[in-house]
C-alpha cells in the first residue's frame, strides 16, 4: 500500500487527527483557559470540511473493503457541514451544562469519534468494515445522550439508546450472518454480483433493513426516538436526528443499490409499506406533542417516511433527490433544533406554551424558527419545498402515484402542526413572553449558516445538478 | 417587456419595506412598489395590445425562459396571452388598492405590508409562469401569506378560520401535485424527449384517455378548491369574514381567480379528453355552488358573509362558464372573473370601511347609513348594482355572456343546468336589494356611534379606482372580450375537436 492510497482515506484521516488534537488540548490546558477549546475546534473542523472539498482521486483499497466515490464523498462532505454547524451550536449548551467547558473536550472527542465511525461505515466495501463503522457512530452517542449527569431522563436516554442500538445491531449481525452462510462472502462487490433470491437471503435482508431502520427511526423501529431525544441534551438529540440518520440513509442507499440490487422488488414492496406507516405514524404523533423536542422528534420521524419515495423504483434520478432532500433536511432540522436549543439554553423553556408571543420578544429567533419549520414543511420559496417536490416527481415518474398521493396529504397534516408552532409565536397573545434572548455569536452564526443553507440551496439549480452528476457513481 | 419584473418589483417592495423604518416610510414604500407595479401592468396590456394589432399571432407573448434544474427539464418559463394579460391587470389593480385600504394598520405595520405583497409575488408569479413546476411553486407560495395575515391581523375566530382555510388550501394543492406530477411523467410520449412541466409542450402531446381519467378530477378539485368548487368551498366564508380588509380584497379578487385560471389553463387545455368526459360532474357541482352560494347569503347578516357566500357564487359561475367548453362561455369565465374580482374587492374594501365606523357588520344594527356617509353608501350601492348584473356596469357583460355561451350547448343537460344557474340572478337580486334596503336606506339606527364621518382621501382613492375600473369594463367590454376571445382559440380547439 503507498501512501496515495492512504490518501483516499482523506476525510477519516483528517478527522483522526483533529480527535488526537482535540485530546491533547483538553490534556495540556488548565482549568482556567478550559473555553479556548471551542474555538479551536470549530477552527480545526473547518478546515477538514473545507478539505474535504477539494478534488481527489477515487478508488478502492484494503482488498475491497474500503472505497471511495464521488458520491460517497459528497455524502460525507454533507456529514461534515452537519456536523461543524451541530459544533458550532453546542457552545451555548457547554456553557450552560459543562459549568464553563469542564470537560468539553470529551464532547468533542465524542462526537469527531462518531463522525469518523460513519464515514468508515460509508465507505464500507464490506459487511465487517459497515459493521465496524456503525458500531463506532452509534455507541458513542450513548455516552453523550447521558452527559448531564445532574438529569435523570439524560441517563435515561443514554440507556434507552444504548439497548435499542445494541438490539438493532444484534438483528442486524444476524442478517449479516445468514448472508454469509448463503453466500461464503462479505464483501459487498461478489454480494452484488450474486443473485439474491432465497428466501433466506430475503430474511437476511430484512434483518438488514431492520438494523439500519432503526437508525433512521423508520416505524415500527422508531419507538426509542421521541424518548431518546426528549432526554438526550438537545445538541445530541440534534446531532442524531440529522447526522445520524443521514448518515445510515446513506448506507441504506448504498447496501440497496449494490448487495441487494438483485431484489429490487421485494425491497421496493418493504420500502413502500415502511413510507407509508412512517409518515402517518410520525405525523399523527407530532400532532400531540406539547414538548418542543418531542415535537420534532416525531417530526423527524416523519419526514424520515418522505425518503424511501426517492429510493423506490430504483432510478438515478431518486438517489440525487434523496440526498439533496437529506442536505436540505440537515440544514432545516439543524435551524429549528438550533432555536429550540437557544431558547432552552438561556431559560430552560421547552414546552410549545412556552414559545406564545415569542415573535414580540425575540423576532429574530421567531423568524429563524419559522422558515426552518417551513422548510421542513415544504413551503416555498424556502428548499424544503424543492426537495420534497423532487422526490414526489422520481416516485411520480416511476407510477406511484398512490404513494404520492399519500404522501402530499402527511405533506398537508404536516403543515398542521409545523403551523401550530408558526401560531404560536406570532399569533398566540403571552403576558409574560419569554424575555429577550442575547445570543452569543457561536449562536448566531450557527443560526446564519442554516438560514443561508435553507434559502440558497433550493433557488440554485446548480447545487442540484451537482449532485446529479456524482450520483452516477453507485 | 420582460416579464420578470413583474415578480423582481415586488420583491425589491419587500426588501426596501424591510429598510424602511417608520410607519409613514413603510406605507410610502409599500404603495410606491405596487404603484408601479400596477403601472408596469397597464404597461403591459398596452404592449400586448400593440403586438397584437401589428399581427403577432404566437400563442404566447414576451416568453422568456431561465434555466433552473436542467437535469430535470424545470425551468422558469414566462409568456402571457390575452387571459393572464388581463388578470395581471386585475391583480395590478387590486394590490394597489389593498394597499391603499389598509393604510391604518397599525400592529406590526411593515410584517402586515410584506406578507401582502409576498401574497401577491406568488399570484403575479402564477399567471406569468407557463411552467407547472413555477405555476405550483407561485400557489403555494400566494396561500401561505393568509396565514399569517388572517391569523395576526384578522378578526372574530380568526385562529380557526387562518388554519382552516390554510388546511384545505394546502390539501387541494397536494392532490393538485399528484395530478400535476402525473401529466409530466406522462408528457413523453415517445421517450425520445425529456419529460417536461412546460404548458405549451405538453399541450401538443396526447397523453393517453386512461391516464386523463385519473388526473382530470385531481386537477379540477385541486385548482377547484381555491374557487370554491361545492362542497370545498366551506373555507372562504370563514376565511373572508375573519380576514382583514385589504386581505379579503385579495383574496376574493384575485386569489379566487387563480383557480378559475388553473382550471382552463391546466385541466381543460392539456386534459381535454377527460374534461369532455367528466365535465356534467363537475357542471353539478358548481351548479349547486351558483345556486347554493347565492341562498347562503340570502340568510347572512353579517356584511362579510353575505359577501363571501356571493362570492362562491360568482366564484361557481366562473368554474360553471369554464366547464361549458365552448369560446363564448369561456369568455364569460374570464370576464367573470375580472368583474368578480373588481367589484368583490370593492365591496369588501367598503364593508371595511363601513365596518371602521360603525364597528359592527351585522346589518341587523345598521341603517341609514346614506345619510351619514353618502359617498361610501353610494359607492356601496354601485357595488351592489355591478353584482346583481346591472347593464353598464361590468358584472352584466360577463354573466350575459356566460348565459348566453351556457345555452349554446344544445342538449337538454346543459340547457337544464343553464336555466338554474340563470335563477341566480334573481337570488342575487334579492340579497343585494335587501341589504342596501336595510342598511343604507331609512332612518338612522340610534344604537349606532355618533359623529360617524364620511370617506377619507386614501377611502376616496380606493372606491374610485374600483369603480372606474368596473365602469369602463360594463361600458367598454368589447377591447378587453376580444383580447382574451384570441387567446382562448387553442384551448377551444383543443376541446371542441375531440367532441
Amino acid at each position: 500500500m503507498t501512501f496515495e492510497q492512504l490518501l483516499l482515506m482523506r476525510h477519516e484521516l483528517l478527522l483522526i487527527i483533529v480527535a488526537v488534537i482535540i485530546l491533547i488540548i483538553e490534556l495540556s490546558t488548565d482549568n482556567k483557559n478550559k473555553q479556548i477549546i471551542l474555538p479551536a475546534v470549530i477552527f480545526l473542523f473547518s478546515i477538514v470540511t473545507a478539505v474535504g472539498f477539494l478534488p481527489i482521486e477515487t478508488g478502492v483499497i484494503f482488498g475491497g473493503a474500503y472505497n471511495t466515490s464521488d458520491m460517497i464523498i459528497l455524502m460525507k462532505n454533507s456529514l461534515n457541514i452537519g456536523v461543524l454547524i451541530v459544533l458550532i451550536q453546542s457552545a451555548g449548551w457547554l456553557k450552560h451544562s459543562f459549568g464553563n467547558f469542564d470537560n468539553a473536550g470529551g464532547y468533542f472527542f465524542i462526537i469527531v469519534a462518531s463522525l469518523i465511525g460513519m464515514d468508515y461505515m460509508i465507505s464500507a466495501g464490506d459487511f465487517l468494515m459497515f459493521y465496524i463503522g456503525l458500531e463506532l457512530a452509534t455507541i458513542p452517542i450513548a455516552a453523550l445522550a447521558a452527559s448531564e449527569k445532574m438529569k435523570r431522563r439524560s441517563s435515561e436516554a443514554g440507556i434507552k439508546l444504548l439497548l435499542s442500538a445494541a438490539m438493532s445491531s444484534g438483528i442486524l449481525l444476524f442478517g449479516i450472518s445468514i448472508l454469509y452462510g448463503t453466500n461464503g462472502s462479505l464483501n459487498f462487490s461478489s454480494l452484488s454480483a450474486d443473485d439474491l433470491n432465497s428466501n433466506l437471503q430475503i430474511l437476511a435482508f430484512i434483518f438488514i433493513f431492520t438494523g439500519v431502520a432503526f437508525k433512521i427511526s423508520l416505524v415500527p423501529f422508531h419507538l426509542w426516538t421521541a424518548d431518546v431525544y426528549e432526554g438526550a441534551p438537545i445538541n445530541i438529540s440534534s446531532y442524531l436526528s440529522s447526522i445520524s440518520k443521514a448518515s445510515a440513509v446513506f448506507i441504506l442507499l448504498i447496501l440497496l443499490f449494490t448487495v441487494f440490487k438483485s431484489i429490487l422488488p421485494v425491497w421496493n414492496s418493504v420500502l413502500y409499506i415502511v413510507a407509508v406507516l412512517t409518515m402517518t405514524i410520525g405525523n399523527l404523533f407530532a400532532i400531540r406533542q406539547q414538548n418542543l423536542k418531542r415535537f420534532l422528534a416525531f417530526s423527524s420521524i416523519a419526514q424520515a417516511g418522505f425518503i424511501p419515495l426517492g429510493i423506490i423504483g430504483g432510478t438515478q434520478f431518486g438517489i440525487t433527490s434523496v440526498i439533496y432532500f437529506l442536505l436540505i433536511y440537515i440544514f432545516s432540522n439543524l435551524g429549528a433544533f438550533g432555536v429550540v436549543s437557544a431558547i432552552s439554553n438561556a431559560t430552560g423553556k421547552e414546552k410549545m406554551d412556552d414559545y406564545d408571543g415569542l415573535y414580540q420578544t425575540n423576532p429574530r429567533l421567531s423568524l429563524v424558527m419559522m422558515i426552518s419549520l417551513f422548510s421542513l414543511a415544504g413551503i416555498p420559496p424556502v428548499a424544503g419545498f424543492f426537495g420534497k417536490f423532487f422526490l414526489f416527481t422520481a416516485a411520480a415518474v416511476q407510477g406511484y402515484y398512490v404513494l404520492v398521493f399519500i404522501a402530499v396529504m402527511n405533506a398537508t397534516i404536516s403543515l398542521y402542526y409545523y403551523l401550530l408552532v408558526v401560531k404560536a409565536m406570532f399569533i398566540n397573545k403571552n403576558d409574560s413572553p419569554i424575555e429577550t434572548i442575547v445570543n452569543d455569536n457561536y449562536t448566531k452564526a450557527g443560526l446564519v449558516i442554516c438560514v443561508l443553507g435553507i434559502l440558497l440551496i433550493g433557488f440554485s439549480g446548480a447545487i442540484f445538478e451537482f449532485i446529479e452528476s456524482v450520483s452516477k457513481g453507485i | 417587456m420582460d416579464l420578470i419584473f413583474l415578480i423582481l418589483i415586488p420583491v425589491l417592495t419587500v426588501f426596501a419595506i424591510i429598510l424602511t423604518d417608520s410607519k409613514a416610510q413603510a406605507r410610502i414604500a409599500a404603495v410606491a412598489g405596487t404603484g408601479i407595479q400596477l403601472m408596469l401592468s397597464i404597461y403591459l396590456v398596452i404592449l400586448y395590445l400593440m403586438e397584437r394589432s401589428s399581427g403577432n399571432i404566437e400563442q404566447m407573448l414576451f416568453s422568456n425562459k431561465y434555466v433552473w434544474f436542467t437535469s430535470l427539464n424545470i425551468y422558469f418559463s414566462t409568456g402571457v396571452d390575452g387571459i393572464s394579460v388581463s388578470l395581471i391587470l386585475l391583480t395590478g389593480i387590486i394590490t394597489f388598492t389593498g394597499v391603499l385600504a389598509s393604510w391604518d394598520v397599525d400592529y406590526l405595520y411593515k410584517e402586515f405590508f410584506i406578507s401582502l405583497i409576498v401574497l401577491a409575488t406568488g399570484v403575479f408569479g402564477f399567471f406569468i409562469s407557463l411552467d407547472l413546476f413555477t405555476m405550483f411553486l407561485f400557489y403555494e407560495l400566494a396561500v401561505i401569506p393568509m396565514y399569517l395575515l388572517i391569523g395576526i391581523w384578522g378578526s372574530g375566530k380568526k385562529e380557526y378560520s387562518a388554519m382552516k382555510l390554510t388546511l384545505m388550501l394546502m390539501g387541494a394543492s397536494a392532490i393538485l401535485l399528484v395530478g400535476l406530477l402525473g401529466i409530466y411523467s406522462y408528457s413523453s410520449p415517445t421517450g425520445l424527449t425529456p419529460l417536461t412541466f412546460n404548458i405549451i409542450e405538453i399541450a401538443q402531446i396526447d397523453i393517453p384517455i386512461e391516464a386523463q381519467r385519473y388526473f382530470f378530477p385531481m386537477i379540477f378539485i385541486g385548482f377547484g378548491v381555491l374557487g370554491a368548487l361545492f362542497p370545498f368551498h366551506t373555507w372562504s366564508p370563514d376565511g373572508h369574514a375573519s380576514a382583514p380588509t385589504a386581505v379579503s380584497m385579495l383574496h376574493a379578487g384575485v386569489l379566487m381567480k387563480m383557480g378559475g385560471y388553473g382550471c382552463l389553463r391546466v385541466a381543460m387545455y392539456l386534459l381535454p379528453e377527460a374534461a369532455n368526459e367528466m365535465a356534467w360532474i363537475f357542471i353539478i357541482l358548481t351548479s349547486i355552488s351558483i345556486v347554493y352560494g347565492a341562498f347562503g347569503a340570502i340568510v347572512q347578516k353579517d356584511l362579510k358573509y353575505i359577501n363571501a357566500y356571493s362570492s362562491v357564487s360568482h366564484c361557481g359561475l366562473v368554474l360553471f362558464a369554464v366547464l361549458m367548453s365552448n369560446e363564448i362561455a369561456m369568455n364569460g369565465a374570464v370576464l367573470q372573473m375580472i368583474s368578480h374580482g373588481l367589484m368583490t374587492a370593492l365591496f369588501f374594501a367598503l364593508i371595511g370601511m363601513i365596518y371602521g365606523r360603525t364597528h359592527t357588520r351585522d346589518i341587523r344594527n345598521m341603517s341609514g347609513l346614506m345619510k351619514m356617509m353618502p359617498f361610501l353608501a353610494v359607492c356601496y350601492m354601485i357595488a351592489g348594482f355591478a353584482s346583481l348584473g346591472l347593464p353598464g356596469l361590468s358584472g352584466f357583460v360577463a354573466e350575459m355572456t356566460i348565459f348566453v355561451g351556457a345555452f349554446q350547448n344544445a342538449d337538454l343537460f346543459h340547457r337544464g343546468v343553464t336555466v338554474l344557474a340563470c335563477s341566480s340572478i334573481v337570488i342575487t337580486a334579492v340579497y343585494i336589494l335587501r341589504v342596501v334596503a336595510k342598511i343604507l336606506l331609512g332612518p338612522a339606527d340610534k344604537s349606532m356611534p355618533a359623529g360617524m364621518t364620511d370617506a377619507v382621501w386614501n377611502e376616496k382613492a380606493v372606491t374610485v379606482i374600483l369603480i372606474i375600473a368596473i365602469a369602463g369594463m360594463g361600458l367598454a367590454p368589447l377591447w378587453l372580450s376580444d383580447m382574451i376571445l384570441n387567446s382562448l382559440e387553442p384551448v377551444v380547439q383543443k376541446l371542441t375537436l375531440l367532441k
